[in-house]
């Protein structure tokens, strides 16, 4: 073959429809895989129970099942339970992460490098094979059934110092030059440069660490007893493994209201993510 | 220094001196910054780490309190438990089986998204719809599709003529079953770090290929995979770390059966210790555990070390 | 409003010798003072040190009159320009000049004028409320500078703040800058290693190289008296040529090629003679020709060459003011040497000669 001359030159403009028309085609079966089981949660939460119970997928379109679940169930208790678990975790991550980040690059202290080789270390700990001490230490402090217990302990985290590090990292040592000469004191270049500086890495980690505790399961599990202070993941498989247990319809509207607010976060988050990409620095 | 304009009396004074008053060495500082962290972590993170490590070497009650020190017994009756070991293998069989099938479709997911066509976007954010979908509403969705009675599955097969498999009940389907949830949880995250490397891939290595005549394919397997097997690599052992740590799918589609076919490792601490009440053998297994993780995050590091600075 | 320096040395914790030492300097209230040097010569490092960015190991820093050695940054009352201009990106035009003064709590209309007043000054009042990613390279540098001219500082630091502009740009702001420090009666410590910079903008040098100061002194003389063969190389383009030459009967023997007369008592010996490329009359096609043209440029007013010495091979820039017909490979004759300098075996400057008498045939005669 010789050399191969621009396509819509060389190729008959049929060719190239057929060409699109397969990329689309690909495209389209991908995305069904991907949506699919969304599809058919969110499509069957619209069905009664009584048609899905026939293995049928058609009927009468309603809002009935949502509503029986705002009616009938603690999902709404559950949101908002998850929503200020999560929120204030998220708060605390941002501010004790960054502070110690902040700490690891522009503070000089003995035994620096010491201790961020052993925040490092915590991040080859899984949390997973932690829970038993764990919950002695909660049940002893009478955290158990309580916010508290579910926020607590991941206020801080070392993935989150280590990222918010890798961040502040990257701001010029000119900047903080600039700052010493106008006599900006740690805290104020703390909270007036370095933060809005790194806002992007700090939306990502916030986005993070909200969709990580939005998510977690084993803990909530294991130490809240109450519907009060259950959170959504919990809650749902409260809903699901009790007496609503054969409530197709009720249980897919129930998961159809518990994804929304992780969709609306992960959404914003992908905005700033792409913002934070054309942003560029100030060379 | 602009000289005519009013000189600045000195009301920076005072200021001045109450900030010598209250001025804090770098040291100093150093604490109130990262006072709150250390102490959450040592808190959560080295006193349970280290506690754990302490009751598996000792026999637990009920209350796990910890009566006789037995000294590496747990792990040597651990290790030759039939039990323990097919969870163990499960779990291998689990873990590779979601990451190999993660980073591949991952893949194929990112190349199909990183064409130029009219309303691409619309496929990029739903490609990565799935990282907003937490793990009791991924397994509602999969529990009615693998459903017996009303499940698609179920249904097409009825369609197909074909035998109606129970998915959660029989102990092969039950984790291949688990396999496709998690992969399908997993790929929004994965497809958006593929994305992302392929993005960074320079056009100009496409187009030099295509001028000589090399066709798209071998371009995936010769331009694009090479480019980004760093990315491949890191994705790949994050899932895999992950996967290690699979606890709410199994939860909530299967609870370990059937037959202890998918009583992957957490599943197995959490039963131990929190259903059986042995707390020292949770112990054990939680060590052992943290230990086949920890392996795989030196790896990861050993490669984040390549790009980040220390 | 004096900034002195007695004695000052940096050595680094970590090493065993210092990147500064003994650098004494006074720079005068008004004063245009440019610290140039090649790179790593510590230039960055001795600014740092009058920022009060960097510790002084030893010797004395006294501000207005006030031992500085331990005074923290932003009581030594000073701005300073940096290198990468050190703007904010998320705050605009204003705020980024006006953020200095807020912190020092200065009252808000006060700010508003200041602040108006700087980008006046530098002719970006129409951009304040721009982000510095939406300017162009030469208006990020006015906005550095509209900085350093609202705070209220005493003096002005500025680390090689055009090094980052194009050629054109850089000559336009080295005129601007110069005319606002004269309008404004700025005191500058300007770092740069462009000689070009130091000539065209200062009013008082020092050159650093090696760790040490080379010389302190006017433009002028460092051009007309540089204190040695580092100082004499590292100011004008082309540069000079430093040739070896031997000294005997009132004359020095320029390797061997040509004889350049100097009414100086020197002991005889080895000498090392500086040549400005300018300062050399030239005869082409001679008889007694000394040199041969290896390459020519043209610039209008001025012909470059350079040209090889017969006798040593060294090579030889010179400019001559009017057009010559001359070419490649042609050969020359070293007729007339106008002005040199004679350097000791060390380097260090004996003496400033100015032959205006014609240079004695060629060395090859003599010999």
């Amino acid at each position: 073959m010789q050399l191969v001359t621009n396509d819509h030159v060389s190729k008959p403009s049929s060719a190239r429809r057929l060409k699109k028309i397969g990329q689309y085609a690909f495209l389209i079966v991908l995305m069904l895989i991907v949506v699919s089981p969304f599809l058919l949660g969110f499509w069957t939460s619209f069905l009664p129970t009584s048609q899905i119970s026939k293995g049928a997928l058609w009927g009468k379109l309603s809002l009935a099942n949502y509503w029986a679940a705002f009616t009938t169930t603690p999902i709404l208790r559950y949101l908002f339970n998850s929503i200020v678990i999560a929120s204030l975790t998220t708060v605390a991550q941002v501010v004790f992460c960054s502070m110690s980040a902040y700490a690891f690059v522009f503070l000089k202290f003995k035994g620096r490098k010491f201790l961020f080789y052993a925040f490092l270390a915590t991040m080859m700990l899984p949390f997973e094979a932690e829970v038993i001490p764990n919950f002695m230490t909660v049940k002893s402090m009478g955290l158990l059934n309580h916010f508290a217990v579910m926020v607590v302990p991941f206020m801080a985290t070392a993935f989150g110092t280590f990222m918010l590090r890798q961040s502040f990292l990257q701001i010029p040592k000119e900047l903080k030059e600039a700052a010493d000469i106008e006599g900006l004191n740690h805290w104020q270049f703390y909270y007036r440069i370095t933060l809005p500086y790194s806002r992007i890495s700090i939306v990502t980690l916030a986005a993070y660490s909200f969709l990580t505790s939005w998510n977690q399961y084993l803990w909530p599990m294991l130490t809240t007893f109450s519907d009060n202070f259950r959170p959504v993941q919990d809650g749902l498989r409260q809903l699901q493994s009790s007496e609503t247990f054969n409530n197709w319809g009720m249980i897919q509207a129930s998961a159809c209201i518990v994804v929304i607010p992780t969709l609306i976060v992960l959404f914003i988050g992908q905005h700033y993510f792409k913002a934070g990409l054309n942003e560029g620095s100030v060379k | 220094m602009l000289q005519r304009l009013p000189k600045q009396v000195d009301n920076s004074l005072p200021s001045l001196n109450l900030a010598a008053k209250y001025k804090l060495t770098d040291s100093g500082y150093a604490i109130v910054f990262l006072g709150p962290t250390l102490m959450l972590l040592v808190a959560f993170v080295f006193y349970p780490m280290l506690k754990t490590l302490y009751m598996s070497f000792f026999l637990t009650n009920d209350f796990g309190k910890t009566t006789a020190f037995v000294g590496l017994s747990n792990y040597v009756s651990l290790i030759t438990s039939s039990s323990y070991l097919s969870s163990l293998g499960a779990t291998l069989v689990f873990v590779l089986a979601v990451s190999i099938l993660t980073v591949v479709l991952g893949v194929a997911l990112a190349v199909t998204a990183n064409q130029e066509l009219k309303g691409i976007r619309l496929f990029r954010t739903l490609f990565s719809a799935t990282m907003g979908v937490s793990v009791s509403v991924a397994a509602i969705f999969w529990l009615f599709a693998f459903n017996p009675s009303v499940g698609v599955f179920a249904q097409l097969s009825q369609a197909l003529h074909l035998p109606v498999v129970n998915w959660l009940t029989d102990p092969k389907s039950a984790m291949v079953a688990i396999i496709i949830s998690t992969v399908w949880m997993n790929l929004g995250f994965t497809f958006l770090i593929i994305f992302g490397a392929l993005q960074s891939v320079p056009k100009s290595l496409y187009e030099a290929a295509d001028i000589v005549g090399i066709s798209k394919l071998t371009q995936l397997f010769k331009v694009t995979i090479p480019m980004i097997s760093g990315t491949l690599f890191f994705v790949m052992i994050v899932t895999l770390i992950e996967a290690f740590k699979s606890f709410g799918l199994i939860d909530m589609m299967t609870e370990g059966g059937p037959d202890n076919a998918t009583n992957l490792l957490v599943y197995r601490i959490y039963q131990d210790a929190f259903i059986n009440g042995n707390f020292a053998q949770g112990s054990t297994e939680s060590i052992l555990l943290t230990i086949i993780i920890a392996i795989f995050t030196l790896i990861q590091f050993k490669f984040l070390g390549k790009r980040v600075h220390y | 409003m004096a900034i002195e320096l007695h004695d000052v040395t940096k050595t680094y914790a970590d090493s065993d010798y210092p990147v500064l030492s003994d650098i004494n300097m006074t720079v005068n209230d008004g004063e245009f003072f440019v610290i140039v040097g090649p790179s790593g010569c510590g230039k960055s490092t001795l600014l740092r040190m009058i920022a009060g960015l960097i510790s002084i190991s030893s010797g004395k820093l006294i501000i207005n009159d006030q031992l500085a050695n331990e005074m923290p940054p932003k009581d030594r009352k000073l701005s300073m320009v940096f290198q990468s201009y050190a703007l904010y990106p998320f705050m605009s035009v204003f705020e980024n000049v006006a953020f200095g003064l807020k912190s020092r709590k200065i009252d808000k209309q006060e700010i508003n004028n200041r602040v108006k007043e700087a980008l006046s000054l530098v002719d970006l009042q129409t951009l304040a409320d721009r982000k510095p990613r939406s300017l162009s390279g030469g208006q990020r540098q006015r906005v550095a500078l509209a900085r350093a001219i609202a705070s209220d500082a005493s003096f002005c630091l500025m680390d090689e703040p055009l090094s980052n502009l194009d050629a054109q740009l850089r000559a336009k702001m080295r005129m601007e800058l110069k005319v606002l420090q004269r309008k404004l009666g700025l005191t500058v410590i300007y770092v740069t290693h462009d000689q070009v910079e130091a000539m065209t903008m200062a009013d008082c040098v020092l050159v650093l190289q090696n760790h040490k100061v080379q010389q302190l002194d006017t433009p002028l003389n460092i051009y007309q008296h540089p204190k040695n063969e580092f100082v004499a190389s590292f100011f004008g383009t082309p540069q000079i040529n430093l040739l070896g030459a031997d000294y005997g009967h009132h004359e020095l023997v320029v390797n061997g090629s040509f004889r350049v007369p100097i009414a100086y008592p020197l002991k005889s010996g080895q000498y090392t003679i500086g040549i400005r490329p300018n300062e050399v009359e030239v005869t082409v096609n001679d008889r007694n020709a000394n040199a041969r043209v290896t390459e020519v440029s043209y610039l209008g007013n001025e012909t470059v060459i350079l040209a090889d010495l017969l006798e040593s091979a060294d090579e030889l820039r010179l400019v001559l003011r009017n057009q010559i017909d001359v070419k490649n490979a042609d050969f020359i004759n070293v007729k007339t040497v106008n002005q040199f300098f004679v350097f000791d075996q060390n380097g260090g400057l004996i003496t400033t000669a100015g032959a205006k008498e014609e240079v004695t045939a060629d060395a090859a005669t003599i010999a």
